[in-house]
């Protein structure tokens, strides 16, 4: 049972009022009718399933209803950030992990750079 | 029945915890027993001298009591006197007596004392090795079913109970400072230094009372009784509102963040149906800042010949029995150990008053106090000598004892025989890990103390005592203290240096202990008397080098092949000597051959206690419409749509379904029915984006639906399969009503806030849930317009409201919201008013319909009626594999619009362009009376060979009295191509029915009724 604490609401809340939603920072195209089959089904159908680091997208579903992205190791289940959708992750890998605080769990102001101000990146 | 082995309190003071002004009477296996209060079943089994409790599982040995505590692996019981109250399963050492506990073996058939199997066992015991089951019935695989009835009636374990459990169980949840698992002197100390910071604590123990292994020592604490300090101790906790106390609370799990899971039992030590004074048993839940395990230390057995046969134990389980207990269980002892500590045990049978024949020392010395207080005692000490094995069948009557050399692993000389009835052996401790390993921590062995103890943690766990391998009471207080201070800091509470008095205590000197697991014998283990690993299992010294000769080197493997540790004990008592006795084959060191990991549930805990009160009407929500008591009323019979209850059909009195159904229909089609849809989902989606929004998540266009106008909607994921279907009415350009199917309302909700969240923050729209807001009620059939100018002033005629329009009016004296569109093909009015006038705008609508004879139906009218005229069920027609062109549905795929909505892009993929994809069509049966059954398989030629190649399935299907024929929706590959071919249904029981598709739309396919 994780302990997850959501971005918006700012607190720590139980497991039991979250939900999953899949791999972060997917962008959907903007342009989906240029785009060859394989791409598509790339955007589509084509997860990661990395052990260690994985920024994941959850939704607080008995909470604020919002969806937020974390940063997650797979192994441990240790929760190293969680931040807003639009936000970039503070935490890129393993080193990070140990070279920042660890218990951060909200990005630092100065990496978030709004998604839909900057140049989507595929 | 006289307690033989229960002796009288020593001197003025009786130090065991049994109060002998309390008896009990209780029944085992039949015969009735007196035991005291504060005696566990066990103990009281022991004291009135019994001495089998079991047969083997696989050899079925007579077995008898071993340990004290969890590990015990023999004496597992069915327990209560009623097939609702039954317990399958307990060990009868964590059981506390009551006045009429009732208890059997599980296993020995027909009974513990002759046993068939046990006859069995013997004739075959040399020729069952492990793998013995796989190895012999494993040919013909069909048969394995009749071979394991056989097999689990004379073995097995436990039965469930057949009847309704009649006990209640709850749960609570915590969040704490600091959580500690395990009361005795580490526990307990550390609680007290968290709990002086002013930290909420939490501490939980398993047994009835706190005080671990304070419970059954006599080593003084500052100069007094180790019952002192634990009075005072609790007395200080119980005092203290910030602290919580669990006794009787087994801590089963140790999960991700700290969270731990902890049943408490209540009621068990009582006594059945306790119902009415409190809940059974109560599941807390506890998310702690900081946890400290202090689970303390198992002891380890010998792996000797026959040590199995009861009056085998552990050696400080005999010490518990003598000193919590006051029951010696046996009259002359047998001790083997390879270190200091076990000497105590034959100290405390000596000083009860029976006697020590002899103590076999594996070690070649040791100059420990003990040994000099047995000395003392005139009790005979061995060095450099082994129990080898025992003789006796359902009691030991005697050991043979053979010099060893000192690496302890072959005989030096001859044996010797001592009469006794007991033998106690220790092979050290081994630390409790369980609940560490939980969380994914590998155990680390620890060389100097012989044991496994908790490895890293991502975890904020802190360990002390006899867990991470310190055993001497001292060291364990003050351990306890500076570990609860720190863990209270850690926490935020106190300065994380424990500054009070730790109390004082003696330890008698120690010598070293000697690193043995498995005790030679004269002949190869092969050949030798069985030597148990893990009894619950029967799995052997020589069933493990079998399995380690056939080539199963990972100690993983080896479990699975031999079984060890898969009992209900999880080889608490049996891993480590087990890993020692591969270690040793293979010439490895423990640690070569991998870790044991534990699992949870610590011990087993029951379905009750997890399920809680969520259970019966409290197992899942229900949703109810406003109009519920009216249908009650009317006889509805309901079905589950989610967690809506729904009307499913009403019968009148004597109607059959079936007949339930042909009149609601008819009455629709020709008169007027009305149905509650106010479950279907209802979103509220308002902003200047809202029309844009629609328009990118339908597939159809949304831009020039006018304010009064609704439109019909399919909704895809982006994978391009249809996913929810509903109509949208738009109130205003920055507001329309969203309506969605009963069942598909929170997914499109969310669906619709993922997308504005994730993808396009940029639009301004907002959604609101307005399901529970609304009452619905859909009057439909010729005559529904007269029953509705019945009811309102506003002209409600063709002329002024339109097919697909929307208007508001008062309707019986109500603000209604009126959608006229229909899901039956008949005119059809959906009158919307807010949710508490709902009943009155029913009654009141059922009252004008009354001359046009209007007929409530349920959800399967609406369902025969609706597929007659080609209407899907999302969820029902589909499966999450059909495209609207599936569907034969283009016309809903909006062409021209700008944005490339979700679903598009992806009905060009190449799958999605066969022509043999499953599409949707009509199917009749050429019998115009047979119902295909749904789900049933379509094939196109009956008379190929099976496995046929399947090409589609039904769907939908009714019998239609619309139309006087069956008829069905189905899927079949390229259908739309296939009109007028016959397809054939091979069904479950042999036949095959043929069937003709055809068009999906079968009533009224112009589409003329619903215009009028």
């Amino acid at each position: 049972m994780l302990h997850i604490r959501c971005p918006y609401c700012e607190e720590y809340r139980e497991e039991e009022e979250f939900s999953p939603a899949g791999q972060a920072h997917i962008e959907r195209p903007l342009d989906p009718e240029s785009l060859s089959d394989k791409d598509w089904a790339n955007y589509l159908f084509f997860r990661k399933n990395p052990r260690g680091l994985h920024h994941e997208m959850w939704l607080h579903a008995h909470g604020c209803r919002k969806y937020f992205n974390m940063t997650r190791n797979t192994v441990t289940y240790k929760i190293l950030e969680t931040y807003k959708i639009g936000q970039q992750p503070y935490v890129l890998d393993e080193n990070s992990l140990d070279e920042n605080s660890a218990d951060k769990n909200s990005p630092d102001e100065k990496s978030i750079d709004e998604k839909n101000s900057s140049e989507v990146s595929k | 029945m006289k307690q033989i082995n229960r002796i009288g309190s020593v001197g003025n003071t009786d130090a065991s915890r049994i109060d002998r002004n309390k008896a009990f009477t209780f029944t085992f296996n039949d015969k009735s027993y007196q035991g005291f209060e504060g005696d566990t079943l066990a103990s009281a089994l022991l004291a009135n001298g019994v001495d089998v409790v079991g047969r083997s599982f696989k050899y079925s040995r007579p077995r008898g009591i071993i340990t004290a505590d969890a590990q015990e692996p023999n004496a597992i019981f069915q327990i209560g006197s009623t097939q609702a109250t039954t317990i399958p399963n307990p060990r009868a050492t964590q059981t506390e007596l009551y006045n009429g506990l009732t208890a059997t073996s599980t296993n020995g058939w027909p009974n513990v004392d002759f046993d068939l199997m046990g006859t069995l066992g013997k004739l075959g015991g040399g020729m069952m090795p492990p793998g013995f089951y796989y190895k012999t019935f494993m040919f013909p695989q069909s048969l394995w079913m009749t071979y394991e009835k056989l097999i689990r009636k004379g073995a097995g374990l436990g039965c469930s109970p057949q009847q309704p459990d009649p006990d209640s169980y709850d749960k609570m949840h915590h969040h704490c400072d600091v959580m500690i698992v395990g009361a005795g002197p580490a526990g307990l100390s550390a609680a007290l230094a968290a709990a002086r910071t002013g930290a909420r604590v939490i501490i939980a123990d398993e047994q009835n009372e706190f005080g671990g292994s304070l419970l059954c020592s006599k080593q003084l604490i500052d100069g007094d009784s180790p019952q002192k300090w634990l009075f005072e101790t609790i007395t200080e906790l119980a005092d203290n509102d910030q602290v919580t106390l669990l006794p009787r609370s087994t801590v089963f799990g140790y999960y991700d963040h700290n969270y731990l899971g902890i049943n408490e039992r209540r009621t068990d030590h009582l006594g059945e149906n306790l119902a009415e004074i409190s809940s059974r048993q109560r599941v807390h839940k506890v998310r702690a800042k900081q946890v400290i395990l202090a689970t303390g230390a198992h002891e380890r057995p010998l792996v000797y010949g026959n040590n199995d046969v009861p009056g085998c134990m552990l050696a400080s389980s005999v010490s518990t029995y003598i000193n919590r207990y006051a029951v010696v269980p046996g009259n002359t002892l047998a001790l083997m150990t390879s270190n200091d500590y076990a000497y105590q045990t034959a100290l405390d049978w000596h000083d009860a008053g029976r006697k020590v024949c002899v103590i076999a020392d594996t070690r070649p010395h040791s100059n420990g106090e003990r040994i000099r207080l047995a000395a003392e005692r005139g009790i005979k000490i061995l060095f450099g000598h082994a129990v080898i094995d025992v003789k006796g069948s359902k009691r030991v009557s005697s050991v043979n004892i053979a010099p060893l050399n000192e690496a302890g692993n072959t005989l030096t000389g001859d044996t010797s025989r001592y009469t006794c009835d007991t033998v106690a052996s220790s092979g050290g401790w081994s630390p409790v890990i369980h609940l560490s390993s939980h969380t994914g921590s590998r155990p680390v062995w620890q060389e100097d103390i012989q044991g496994f103890v908790p490895g890293e943690t991502t975890q904020e766990q802190n360990i002390c005592g006899g867990l991470q391998g310190v055993y001497s009471l001292a060291k364990v207080l003050s351990d306890g203290f500076n570990t609860g201070a720190q863990a209270a800091q850690k926490a935020g509470k106190g300065q994380g240096q424990y500054d009070g008095a730790i109390p004082k205590t003696n330890d008698l000197n120690e010598s070293p202990a000697m690193a043995i697991y498995h005790i030679p014998h004269h002949q190869p283990t092969s050949r030798a008397p069985k030597q148990f690993v893990d009894y619950q299992n029967d799995v052997t010294a020589a069933g493990i080098e079998l399995a380690n000769r056939e080539g199963f080197e990972s100690i993983e493997h080896v479990k699975r092949y031999t079984a060890l540790g898969f009992g209900t004990d999880q080889g608490k008592l049996g891993n480590i000597n087990g890993m020692a006795i591969t270690a040793n084959f293979l010439n490895k060191t423990i640690p070569e051959t991998g870790t044991t990991i534990f699992r949870p549930m610590y011990t087993p805990t029951t379905f009750g206690a997890l399920a809680g009160s969520d259970v019966k009407h409290l197992f899942d929500p229900a949703r109810f419409s406003a109009m519920h008591k009216w249908h009650l009323d009317n006889g509805a019979e309901f079905e589950d749509v989610g967690q809506w209850k729904r009307p499913w059909y009403f019968p009148q009195s004597g109607e059959s379904m079936e007949q339930t159904l042909q009149r609601e229909c008819l009455a629709t089609r020709n008169s007027v029915g009305i149905l509650d849809a106010s479950t279907l989902g209802k979103i509220d989606i308002q902003g200047k984006d809202a029309r844009e929004f629609l328009n990118r998540v339908y597939t159809n266009p949304w831009s020039k639906l006018a304010p009064g106008k609704c439109r019909y909607g399919v909704m895809c994921k982006e994978d391009g399969m249809v996913f929810d279907d509903g109509v949208t009415a738009c109130i205003n350009d920055n507001r329309f009503i969203m309506t969605t199917t009963t069942g598909g309302a929170a997914g499109v909700l969310q669906w619709l806030e993922l997308w504005h969240q994730t993808e396009w923050p940029e639009l301004e729209v907002y959604f609101s849930t307005v399901t529970d807001h609304w009452s619905t009620m859909t009057i439909s059939g010729p005559n529904s317009r007269k029953v509705l100018q019945k009811l309102t002033d506003t002209d409600v005629n063709n002329d002024n409201f339109r097919y697909m329009d929307w208007i508001e009016a008062e309707v019986a004296g109500v603000k209604a919201r009126i959608f006229r569109i229909s899901f039956t093909g008949e005119l059809s009015f959906e009158i919307n008013v807010q949710a508490n006038y709902g009943m009155h705008t029913w009654e009141v609508v059922m009252a004008a319909g009354e001359e046009f004879n209007i007929t409530p139906y349920g959800t399967e009218t609406m369902h025969i009626l609706r597929a007659e005229k080609g209407f899907i069920i999302v969820g029902q027609d589909t499966d999450g594999s059909v495209t609207p062109q599936d569907l034969d549905m283009n016309w809903v795929v909006g062409k021209k619009k700008e944005f490339s909505y979700l679903g598009k892009r992806s009905w060009t993929r190449f799958d999605n362009q066969r022509n043999d994809r499953k599409q949707m069509v009509g199917l009749k049966p050429k019998d115009p009376t047979f119902v295909l059954p749904e789900g049933a398989q379509i094939v196109f030629d009956k008379d190929q060979p099976i496995p046929m190649t399947m090409v589609g399935h039904v769907t939908s299907s009714y019998f239609s009295a619309c139309l006087g024929y069956s008829f069905a929706l189905a899927v079949v590959k390229g259908g739309l191509d296939r009109k007028g071919q016959s397809v054939y249904l091979p069904l479950a029981d042999g036949t095959t029915i043929e069937a003709e598709i055809c068009s999906s739309v079968f009533y009224d396919p112009k589409g003329d009724r619903q215009n009028v």
